[in-house]
């Protein structure tokens, strides 16, 4: 909810996203968190130890691509943040919306 | 998809679009030939990994997806195949293969939400197609589809976190992703708190995606500033997949199991839609750049969509899946003239088209033509789906009258912001006489006339869209307690 409270109110695009990656990886713990089993295991599995009580590995699977999609989607808007500084000289919402609306 | 990576590597410029357009084309076949084998049996599946549902991942095909999967395909060919003028002219030479990567990344992902009956598979394309469709959309010369695609991207990605965080709360009940099991399942823990919450996320991201208001504000500078081919594609695809989830989810996996929930989706939904259809066709009649104006009037036409949907009746959701089909052949035709134009002319706004229509006759008289079936007069797709709109919510007692009485009143709201382009285009007069636009390039010209026509013959001959679109109703109130 900080994260989401930091992409709504803080004008800097880059803070924005920080906040948007902040929300992202709230919610993978979220997931991860209902992967575990009391008492139970890392779902490694070893041969000659079958009979033991795994955590679910299907969590954990999950949240590794929300990972890697998360991770891109940081990528993508860092890389336009770049562009948008090339192009505009700023990183400022309010300052980006002077220029475009003199 | 594996495609999407050669095409990087293809460096000469026309290879990279004339592999993207293949590709593309091959789609559009196999998605044909779907809708074919679903014509006659109901559903199609297929594991992935031959690993046996629920635990492994489902691909299903049904008339609801064949229809969408039309659409998308269809739309990418026909950019592709008639765009390659006005992509060369908008795309630097040396990123083009890029981009063409990314425009078979997005309509992989698009397609790929389309087929997958896996919750979590849906997550994963759906980003697939934004992070790609972030790519496009940015992909022109106007550094102000930068700001646009950045709100996009904020916006996108909060609406699909949304969309993980219901599907996580879903999981944490009922310990399934595959959709059909999900049903099942919910039916032991139907009620509780946290599944009434999941599905408020899970709209909500949904409805991001899907702009409907008041969630629709990244769509109008997105449409307006991204490549014109870009937003033929995008308007054609994007929001509807987004709409097609949401109504799979609720009707697949909602409804069976939450009391009452068919009422709270209507009364939640519809309030929105009406003020989505209302206001921003208000804003389309004050618009003066073309490219906005449209934008604006497809937010009014989603708000059609999920107006048909909130009724949550056959004939409602029939016409609302049915105007998914005909809105994207009416806005496709539409974002397709506006791509000729866009070759011709320096603004794309009411004073730059001035006096056009007399040196571009093709071109306006498509816009003009798409314009009605935009509008719903009678002989165009549009009508069809405004019909069936409208007869759906006259059954609705008093309400019903209100609801037709909106959509009256937004289609003249229609006439309203058509008619100023077409005032413009054949009755103004040109500021520039030195320089006289020429008409567009004719192969732009016979892809703008094959979308425009098609409007007129899924006007006059709709069994196919009514039978697909029916059926796709029918299968998703199957589910109805």
């Amino acid at each position: 909810m900080i994260g989401f409270y930091a992409v709504v109110a803080k004008p800097n695009l880059v803070k924005k996203l920080v906040g948007l990656s902040l929300f992202q990886a709230a919610v993978f713990l979220l997931y991860i968190t209902m992967g575990k089993v009391e008492g139970a295991m890392a779902p490694i599995f070893m041969a000659g130890i079958e009979d033991r009580l795994y955590s679910s590995p299907l969590p954990q699977v999950l949240i590794l691509t929300a990972i890697v999609v998360g991770i891109s989607t940081t990528a993508l808007g860092l890389g336009i943040v770049i562009r948008i500084k090339e192009e505009y000289g700023t990183i400022e919402e309010h300052e980006i919306h002077e220029i475009d609306h003199p | 998809m594996l495609s999407a990576g050669m095409v990087m590597l293809l460096r000469p410029r026309g290879l990279a679009w004339a592999a993207a357009t293949a590709v593309s084309i091959f789609a559009f076949a196999i998605a044909i030939a779907l809708t074919l084998t679903v014509l006659e049996v109901e559903r199609q599946t297929y594991l992935m990994g031959s690993w046996a549902a629920p635990y492994g991942i489902e691909l299903a095909v049904d008339a609801f997806s064949a229809l969408l999967l039309l659409i998308v395909t269809g739309a990418s060919s026909l950019a592709l195949l008639v765009g390659y003028r006005s992509l060369d002219a908008e795309i630097e030479t040396e990123r083009q293969p890029f981009f063409y990567a990314a425009w078979l990344l997005a309509l992989s992902g698009l397609a790929g939400i389309l087929v997958t009956a896996d919750a979590f598979n849906i997550f994963v394309f759906m980003e697939i197609s934004s992070l790609a469709g972030y790519v496009l959309v940015a992909g022109g010369p106007d550094r102000r589809a930068l700001t646009a695609v950045f709100k996009y991207l904020i916006m996108g990605t909060i609406g699909a976190t949304f969309y993980l965080i219901g599907v996580g709360l879903i999981y944490l009940m009922t310990g399934t992703l595959n959709l059909a099991d999900m049903e099942i399942r919910l039916q032991d823990v139907a009620d509780i708190k946290p599944i009434l919450v999941a599905a408020g996320f899970i709209t909500i991201g949904l409805a991001l995606k899907a702009a409907v208001f008041p969630l629709h504000i990244w769509l109008p500078n997105a449409y307006t500033f991204a490549p014109h081919m870009v937003t033929v594609f995008l308007a054609a695809c994007a929001t509807k997949v987004a709409i097609y989830v949401l109504l799979r989810f609720n009707f697949f996996v909602f409804q069976p199991n939450l009391a009452g929930h068919d009422l709270q989706f209507g009364y939640f939904l519809m309030p929105l839609a009406v003020l989505g259809i209302l206001i921003a066709s208000a804003v389309a009649m004050f618009e003066s750049n073309l490219k906005r104006l449209l934008a604006w009037s497809s937010v009014a036409q989603i708000g059609y969509i999920i107006l048909g949907a909130s009724l949550v009746n056959l004939a409602g959701l029939s016409a609302g899946i049915l105007h998914m089909f005909n809105h994207a052949l009416a806005k496709g035709a539409l974002f397709l003239t506006v791509a000729c134009l866009g070759l011709s002319v320096a603004r794309l706004d009411l004073n730059g088209i001035a006096g056009i229509g007399r040196q571009m006759p093709w071109t306006m008289t498509a816009f003009v033509l798409a314009g009605l079936s935009l509008i719903g007069i009678p002989g165009t797709a549009g009508f069809v789906s405004k019909w069936y709109l409208i007869s759906a919510a006259a059954a609705h007692g008093a309400l019903g009258i209100a609801l037709v009485a909106v959509i009256v009143i937004s289609s003249l709201m229609a006439v309203v912001y058509i008619w100023r382009v077409v005032q413009a285009a054949y009755f103004g007069t040109p500021q520039d006489t030195t320089t006289l636009p020429r008409e567009a390039p004719s192969v732009l010209l016979i892809g703008v006339w094959v979308a425009t026509l098609a409007n007129f013959y899924f006007g006059l001959a709709p069994a196919l869209p009514i039978e697909l679109s029916g059926s796709a109703a029918a299968l998703l109130l199957e589910h109805m307690p």
